[in-house]
């Protein structure tokens, strides 16, 4: 499956109907594409640009710039380990050294069981519980080569249930109700909003 | 000393701290309540009063950022900068998982004062707890009638709409936002013409606001200006979070009194001091964009202006702690490597510049360093940031760039024997073994 599934694009409808121009949904709808398959394949990339309107090629230019949309398949679990000036301090670079050797890959790459692709990553916003990773974008803090080992273990035997396969990130949605919904403001919308308006009309 | 109130991180030891049950029963949305009842301008008014400076790292004074939309120009958007990225920084994940309607009843105040008609909260892609905290808390909010249609019956509508990004540092620029938020590559946009209050999302007028900015205003709406700007001292007024990372034994995110607190009183006083009680050897005071501080500076306060005028910034709140064990030119490197990765590549200096800042050190790191790599570096630095002076001049259109000099410029400065021990040590090694291959680089 590479083009969204019905279901997704019922939910890529409804993103897109949050912003006053489809385009700006861009970046979430290939977020979407990649929960769907693992990663964003070409396919994917088109039938966000039919949604959206622009050319596949818009959708993949924008895409290739953002590091987190991978064009080829990845792990099931992606470990982005930091080695960033407060982790570097603390030992980033032997955690990934150590990951390297435990995995028998280096950063970029994926296991041959398609489980465990790692990435050296820049500051992922933990920099007190220094070194830090995240698998899927979940944090694991002030890791030692031995946690790291057990964390991978535990990956391996299917023990790690709050963390969703690569793709998925957030698994809450927005969703505005239709009743409570203000809805998008159109940049040709030039009217002054009306709690504005009401109160200029009350000062005159 | 009077006690120093939490301002923005009064719930966090609340386990259900992101709750809307929680955020009510603490006083939560009252102060929507109360502005509701003020007219747009007095709650403006009130924010201008707090002095209140942006949180994200140029300490631009929000109320007068709010002055900058040109007047009867609609719409106008509110656009919450929520893509923290910069080295060292963890305060706006915080706030964004831990005090969720806290944000929003900010977000909310701020359009309702600067009349915005709808309001983006983008949030850094890799952060999905803060995805899904916020996305709960504004269904929570949407459903209790404090975001939306008629705002608690009166007619203040506004949608607030969680928007994520996919990995970019440059993002966090706000004009790179803006672009990233129309669907296009994160690249910022030159100023002027394009200041974002005059001509920002799809050209409209946009506000442009920091989290941790913005969290603030409930508290300040709700107690008065007055008394947040009691707080503090000059420049710097409230209270302000701070992250201590590095060489600590304690290290934290730590809500202090801006402009009064020192440096000495983070990093000896809440963070522990230094590890095994080693001596201080350098410190980032603002993230990584940050000239480097010494021993010298550890008792200036944290105040914009005076950390200004010492030569480095507050920044982002980013203090990152450097003991005497620490290797500058590694240290120097893995900063300069983090800018050249994160350079978008639309300006030639900053493109080609800092990824040959972070050969340069590469070589010099490895042993393969040549007694003219020095003035190299100053060259190449200069070509993006002439001058290499504080506040940094620059031949780009966004700090990046300077921003990758800024290490350089410390490092070299202070430690240029550890840099020419290495070049030495090179040296030596070029008469000895006949024909040397640079290895690859370990990061290749």
């Amino acid at each position: 499956m590479a083009r969204l599934s019905p279901d997704n694009v019922v939910l890529a409808k409804e993103i897109i109907s949050r912003y006053p121009l489809p385009k700006s949904a861009l970046i979430p709808l290939c977020h979407l594409a990649q929960e769907q398959d693992g990663y964003l394949t070409e396919e994917a990339m088109a039938h966000i640009a039919e949604l959206v309107n622009v050319t596949p090629a818009e959708v993949l230019g924008t895409a290739s710039f953002y590091e987190m949309f991978k064009m080829e398949p990845v792990g099931k679990y992606m470990i982005n380990i930091c080695t960033n000036i407060a982790c570097q301090l603390m030992g980033g670079e032997e955690l990934l050294a150590h990951a390297e050797d435990k995995l028998g890959i280096r950063p970029g790459q994926t296991t041959s069981d398609g489980l465990f692709t790692i990435e050296d990553v820049e500051c992922i916003a933990a920099c007190t519980e220094a070194p830090c990773l995240q698998v899927n974008y979940r944090y694991e803090h002030r890791i030692s080569n031995e946690q790291f080992d057990q964390l991978i273990d535990d990956l391996r035997s299917g023990k790690r249930s709050d963390i969703p396969e690569h793709g998925t990130l957030a698994r809450i949605r927005q969703h505005i109700p239709e009743d409570r919904r203000a809805g998008s403001v159109l940049p040709t919308d030039s009217a002054a909003p009306v709690w504005i308006g009401a109160e200029e009309s009350s000062n005159g | 000393m009077a006690e120093i109130p939490k301002i923005i991180t009064s719930r966090f030891d609340y386990e259900d701290s992101y709750s809307i049950a929680r955020y009510e029963a603490t006083g939560g949305y009252a102060a929507l309540k109360k502005a509701l009842k003020m007219t747009p301008d007095a709650v403006g008014e009130e924010v201008k009063s707090a002095s209140l400076l942006g949180r994200g790292g140029a300490g631009f004074p929000a109320g007068t950022k709010w002055g900058l939309a040109p007047a009867n120009v609609w719409p106008r958007y509110l656009v919450v900068n929520g893509d923290e990225s910069e080295p060292g920084t963890y305060k706006d994940r915080l706030l964004m998982e831990r005090d969720p309607h806290q944000l929003i009843e900010g977000v909310l105040l701020a359009c309702y004062a600067i009349g915005c008609g709808q309001a983006f909260l983008y949030v850094r892609g890799e952060m999905a707890l803060a995805q899904e905290r916020i996305a709960a808390a504004l269904n929570e909010a949407y459903a209790a009638g404090y975001v939306g249609k008629n705002i608690l019956g009166t007619n203040f509508s506004v949608d607030v709409v969680l928007t994520w990004g996919a990995g970019a540092y440059i993002v966090g620029e706000e004009t790179a936002l803006i672009e990233s938020l129309e669907g296009n590559r994160g690249m910022p946009r030159l100023k002027p013409p394009f200041f974002p209050a005059a001509k920002g999302l799809y050209m409209q007028p946009t506000i442009v606001n920091n989290v941790e900015t913005l969290s603030n205003l409930p508290w300040i709406v709700q107690n008065g200006g007055e008394a947040f700007a009691a707080l503090g001292a000059e420049a710097s007024r409230g209270t302000r979070m701070f992250a201590v990372s590095g060489h600590v034994k304690n290290p934290g995110v730590f809500e202090v009194e801006y402009g009064t607190t020192t440096f000495r009183d983070l990093i000896y006083g809440h963070a522990g001091g230094i590890l095994g009680d080693r001596e201080l050897k350098a410190f980032i005071p603002g993230g990584a964009s940050a000239p480097w501080f010494y021993g010298e500076h550890l008792d200036i306060p944290l105040e914009k202006g005076t950390v200004d005028r010492a030569g480095s910034m507050l920044g982002s709140g980013a203090v990152v702690v450097m003991d005497e064990t620490t290797d500058a030119v590694k240290a120097c490197l893995r900063v300069v490597r983090f800018f050249a990765r994160e350079s978008c590549g639309k300006c030639t200096p900053c493109r080609e510049g800092t990824n040959w800042l972070e050969k340069i050190l590469q070589r010099i790191q490895d042993g393969y360093g040549r007694l003219s790599d020095l003035e190299l570096l100053m060259d190449v630095s200069d070509n993006i940031s002439p001058g290499i002076a504080w506040p940094p001049k620059q031949t780009t259109i966004c700090p990046l760039g300077p921003s990758a000099v800024s290490p350089i410029a410390s490092a070299l400065q202070r430690f240029r024997p550890e840099f020419e021990a290495k070049i030495a040590m090179a040296e030596q090694n070029r008469q000895s073994v006949p024909v040397a291959f640079p290895k690859a680089a370990s990061h290749a």
